[in-house]
């Protein structure tokens, strides 16, 4: 398994990840071993094996719709690195 | 006041019930000792001192008066970093969240304060539970009790040294892929992982959902139970919480379990095991057969593949779960105004040469906050584990990947179910080696997956485990013994546990610390 | 039309909020109009460490909205996580449902009483499940763009309706919209108010055109940023002969370059590119490990069905059955609501005439309820008091344009029939004094009298008008009767 730069700069952008250069070149070889390790998968058949998604055999967790106080506003807003005591606020979603 | 740290929790709560000792005394003398021996060991993050005080003064004010206390009756109690508290600082290990305060305590966190466990601080660990040494947390590094130079474990590092240091008597962890049981083992305390489900996930801050859960560490399986039993039960708020009935851990753990059958996993011996862990692991057997167990061989044909299966699933939960982390609406956020500029230059610069591919790339405003908060706020094994993920899952390789490891972790707990079908316990090794230097594996991510060998199945299945002290290496590093049960059947865990440790002196063994 | 050179051929995304009390994963309220950021709660901020938990209602609605459009629902579905970073969505991902939806296969009768298309069954694809995002405001007043996030409508619940591409004109998508629209009203799972956002619609539509090479279709194109029905049907009357103008540019067909999308402008009436970054379509679906999945059994499945009720399709035959109305008239009352309705069925009952019924809730109560901005619950002459009226009026007691006048007296002043024909002095006249009266009336119009004999029965409408002038209550068809039989019956 190899990674080019380029594979590792779109998973970066997926990933919403700012690496270096050298960040890169650290990480490619590391993350192409991982992957060749994990690959030993591929030598098992698991044809008509359901996937296991959860750990646990639960199904139909339901909460009755009944409405609950929500945070105060101060509250929700309280970790926001920047808001201005209503909203949110963010550089342009479309950019400038 | 050194002999009341020296002490279990149930010691405590006995002599507290008899008036002989209060809980501001006991928390008093927990601070003290962290105040001493902390900053050599960095098993603590935060220490709530004057609110621990308020709390255990509070508890002894009930109980003098005469009214009902809870479970924990005033013990102090340990949380790791993970696991939110209301109005306190919760960083996850992280630069992302050195200033985040969650507006609401965990489920777990209710429950303590419900049955009256002090809240000491908050524990040091890997970077949102990622890493088998804490080395991996974001504001120092926690250091082994029994060897200052060596990893206690990870990720519940903190939370492990901090017993083992008797600067508390309890403390709560979390274990995606081993991250409660192998620091206990390096520690020598013990560690147990609940049943996937059994203890409620509601502000446990997520690595992969599908495989953590919160559970206990002390120094006997007495105090393990006493604090299982405050903490577990269902919960309405996580929908993966089970509506099973919680027993009285702390009363039937001192019940001997007659007839045991114990399964030792031929796959469990093989390459990678130290000798001298390995040697433990059989003496511990004998004890076991001391007691009346038969040890049969039982066979995991698939844990081979555990550790692959691990690393595909967590990180593929995990570079979704930490998508929230983009300097939005909490969370570490990058100079604004730097961040701008930056752009700016580097704009101008793409456009002096001519690269109008270059500009056509570059990120937005938007874009780039986001990739350069997450830049600054994560550190290197975090940052591995989400591009692992977000490879995993893109277009393409999916089906090659998750897929498969969903598929694989299915035959895993499919080996479990026959093997449990012949034992009732599966016993064990569970580390490869005793604890190593600081630094011995921090470039070397692989080398550091692989110490996960025997602990990752039990999390994959969902089911239970606990990591007991067993023995020691010719050095007098910890050894652990790892009991792993079928779900729902932490009673059967906490009681051959404590069986073992009615006959032998492993958890007695302190370590001596500057 | 038939000289087009293309085929339409155009599939619908609808989004449709349903209308539960809280939100889809945590209790929030889901009211409309709260101040931003004040129906907020760690889960649908995604703090760390929160879980959500399904809303029991939410799939409740879905299931009958499923079943009302005649999906199948499987017994098992689940929930994925879509993975996308924009800041309206606080995890970095929504919950939604990949491959295995709630519900899938269905489909939706259109047809048009005026025949401009032929009936049509449109396919439905699936409806699932998924929780909707927060709201981005741009703001420039910081001096730099900025956006503004209030994240009160993150994790509402929304039912994703995707049709197949059977719809061949924008005239038919708005008739799908609008059929959809009503269906949903008929169920009250939603709300369905496009100001509100509570109904969005995203559109993929492409040209099917004959070539001497054969058949060719040309790259499919989602349209987004349509506001209303006519904005739907606008923006595809505009994109269509845009799409067949690239066509002839540029020769491209389906799958030579990558689905555009494209925003309505509704001012500059016309759709505009919208540029997005090649990455952003990698969602990364995977099964979300904090939620279980769902089973529904067919016990549950028919219990729904049965909550249903008659829906429109079977409401309008009914009509047409029962009450002996035609396609256009049933159209006309079953797109104005269940409510509408149920008071057509009480008139048309009690005074025993479907037609009648109908023709007068269309002309006088509708356009009342118009006039007044107001729905029928606000109409202050009940059902009865109207079946009083329409069998007075049937009776032959007071005529259509004097029966208007009563029922405005009664809309004014809250009365019955029979009071308001007694204030308005209408009572019956005696038939000796019409028959009086009109051997009054030949008397002095012995021309008309001859034009009748001659054949020409028409002539005596002139001397209907002129009884009535002195007789205001005398029943027009009366006089009419009355006045042959004196002229004819004599002979």
């Amino acid at each position: 398994m190899s990674l080019s730069g380029d594979d590792l700069r779109k998973v970066a952008l997926l990933a919403r990840l700012r690496l270096s250069d050298h960040e890169l070149d650290v990480l490619a070889p590391q993350l192409a071993q991982i992957l060749e390790f994990v690959e030993q998968l591929g030598q098992l058949d698991t044809s008509g094996v359901e996937p296991m998604a959860h750990a646990v055999e639960l199904s139909n967790v339901l909460a009755a719709d009944e409405p609950q106080a929500s945070l105060p506003r101060e509250a929700a807003l309280a970790n926001a690195p920047q808001h201005d005591g209503e909203c949110y606020r963010v550089p342009a979603v479309l950019g400038e | 006041m050194s002999s009341l740290t020296d002490q279990t929790a149930s010691e405590l709560l006995e002599r507290m019930r008899s008036g002989d000792v209060s809980a501001e005394q006991i928390a008093a003398a927990c601070l003290d000792r962290i105040a001493r021996h902390d900053p050599a060991v960095g098993a603590f993050l935060r220490v709530g001192g004057d609110e621990a005080l308020a709390a255990a003064a509070d508890v002894d004010r009930r109980r003098r008066g005469g009214q009902a206390v809870g479970l924990l009756g005033g013990l102090p109690v340990a949380v790791k970093d993970l696991i939110c508290v209301r109005g306190q600082v919760t960083t996850c290990g992280s630069r992302m969240l050195a200033n985040f305060v969650p507006p609401y305590d965990a489920t777990v966190v209710e429950r303590l304060r419900a049955a009256d466990g002090v809240l000491l601080g908050k524990t040091n660990l890997d970077e949102f539970g990622m890493g088998g040494s804490t080395e991996n947390s974001a504001f120092h590094p926690t250091r082994n009790p029994w060897d200052l130079e060596r990893i206690p474990g990870g990720s519940s590092g903190g939370a492990a040294a901090c017993v083992a240091a008797r600067m508390a008597p309890l403390s709560l962890g979390t274990d995606t892929g081993g991250s409660i049981r192998q620091p206990s083992a390096l520690c020598g305390v013990v560690g147990l992982k609940p049943t996937y489900g059994r203890v409620s996930r509601f502000g446990l801050v997520a690595f992969a959902s599908s495989l953590d859960q919160i559970g206990p560490l002390a120094r006997t399986a007495e105090d393990a139970a006493l604090l299982l039993e405050a903490i577990a039960g269902h919960d309405p708020r996580d929908s993966t919480s089970a509506p099973a009935p919680v027993p009285p851990y702390s009363q039937t753990v001192r019940q001997p379990l007659s007839g045991l059958r114990l399964g030792r996993v031929r796959e469990h011996y093989g390459e990678g095991l130290d000798e001298q862990l390995a040697a433990a692991t059989e003496q511990a057997l004998d004890v076991y057969r001391s007691l009346g167990a038969q040890i049969r061989d039982v066979s995991l044909p698939h844990s081979r593949y555990a550790i692959a299966t691990y690393y595909i699933i967590a990180p593929c939960e995990a570079s979704s779960n930490l998508a929230r982390y983009d300097g939005a609406h909490y969370g570490h956020r990058t100079d604004e105004r730097q961040m701008r500029a930056d752009l700016r230059q580097e704009q101008r610069r793409l456009e002096a040469a001519g690269d109008t591919a270059g500009v056509d790339q570059l990120d937005t405003p938007l874009v780039r906050l986001y990739r350069q908060s997450r830049a600054e706020g994560f550190g290197a094994e975090v940052k591995r584990r989400i591009m692992l993920g977000t490879y995993a899952l893109s277009a393409g390789y999916y089906d090659a990947y998750y897929l498969k490891a969903l598929k694989t972790r299915r035959l895993i707990r499919g080996d479990y179910d026959q093997a449990f079908a012949e034992v009732d316990l599966i016993v064990g090794p569970c580390t490869p080696t005793a604890a190593f230097p600081l630094g011995a594996k921090l470039n070397d991510p692989l080398a550091m997956y692989l110490g996960d060998l025997y602990t990752v199945g039990t999390n994959l299945a969902g089911l239970a485990g606990i990591s007991i002290p067993c023995g020691a290496t010719r050095e007098g590093w910890p050894i652990g013994l790892h009991l792993q049960a079928p779900a729902f059947e932490e009673d059967r865990l906490l009681r051959a546990a404590y069986m073992f440790q009615q006959v032998t002196a492993w958890h007695q063994r302190r370590p001596d610390l500057p | 039309m038939n000289a087009s050179p293309y085929e339409i051929v155009v599939g619908l995304e609808v989004h449709v909020q349903l209308k539960t009390r809280s939100k889809l994963f945590c209790r929030c309220s889901t009211q409309f109009g709260a101040p931003p950021n004040t129906q907020t709660c760690p889960v649908c901020i995604g703090m760390p460490g929160a879980l959500p938990v399904m809303n029991q209602e939410a799939i409740r609605l879905a299931i009958k909205t499923a079943l009302a459009l005649n999906c199948e629902i499987p017994a098992f579905t689940k929930w994925d996580r879509k993975n996308y970073y924009y800041p309206d969505l606080p995890k970095g991902y929504q919950i939604s449902q990949y491959d295995l939806p709630l519900s899938q296969h269905g489909f939706l009768e259109i047809q048009d009483p005026k025949g401009r298309f032929p009936a049509r069954r449109v396919r439905i694809i699936r409806a699932h499940l998924e929780e909707d995002a927060g709201k981005s405001m741009h703001d420039e007043a910081a001096g730099q763009a900025d956006s503004r996030i209030d994240l009160n409508r993150a994790g509402t619940p929304l039912l994703e309706i995707v049709s197949h591409p059977d719809l061949r004109s924008p005239l038919e998508a708005k008739a799908y919209l609008t059929e959809l629209k009503l269906l949903l009203g008929y169920l009250q799972v939603s709300d369905c108010n496009m100001q509100e956002g509570s109904l969005r619609v995203d559109a993929n539509i492409n040209l099917h055109l004959a070539t001497p090479d054969g058949p060719v279709a040309t790259p499919i194109v989602e349209v987004k940023n349509m506001n209303s029905f006519r904005a739907v049907e606008r923006a595809l009357a505009y994109e269509a002969p845009r799409q067949y103008q690239v066509w002839l540019e540029t020769g491209q067909r389906l799958g030579d370059v990558p689905k555009q999308t494209r925003g309505w402008d509704d001012q500059a009436q016309l759709t505009r590119a919208q540029r997005h970054k090649e990455e952003s379509s990698d969602y990364r679906y995977f099964p979300d490990p904090d939620l279980v999945p769902v089973r529904i059994t067919a016990q549950q499945v028919d219990a729904l069905r049965r909550e249903l009720g008659e829906l429109p399709a079977q409401l309008r035959q009914r009509l047409e059955a029962t009450y002996g109305l035609d396609p256009y008239d049933s159209d006309v009352l079953v797109n104005q609501g269940r409510e509408l309705v149920d008071y057509f069925i009480a008139v048309a009952d009690a005074s025993g005439d479907g037609k009648r019924a109908s023709n007068w809730v269309q002309q006088e109560v509708l356009r009342y309820l118009n006039e007044q901005s107001a729905t029928i619950d606000r109409y202050p002459v009940g059902p009865a008091a109207l079946a009083e009226l329409l069998a007075a009026v049937a009776q032959g007691l007071v005529d259509t344009s004097r029966g208007r006048e009563v029922l405005q007296y009664m809309v004014e002043r809250g009365v019955g029939a029979a009071a308001a024909m007694q204030h308005l002095g209408i009572q019956a006249v005696d038939s000796s004094e019409l028959v009086r009266l009109c051997q009054e009336l030949l008397a002095a119009n012995p021309r008309i009298v001859a034009d009748v004999r001659s054949g020409k029965q028409q002539a005596i409408g002139a001397l209907v008008g002129q009884a009535r002038k002195r007789s205001p209550n005398a029943n027009p068809a009366e006089i009419k009767r009355i006045c042959l039989e004196l002229i004819l019956g004599t002979e």
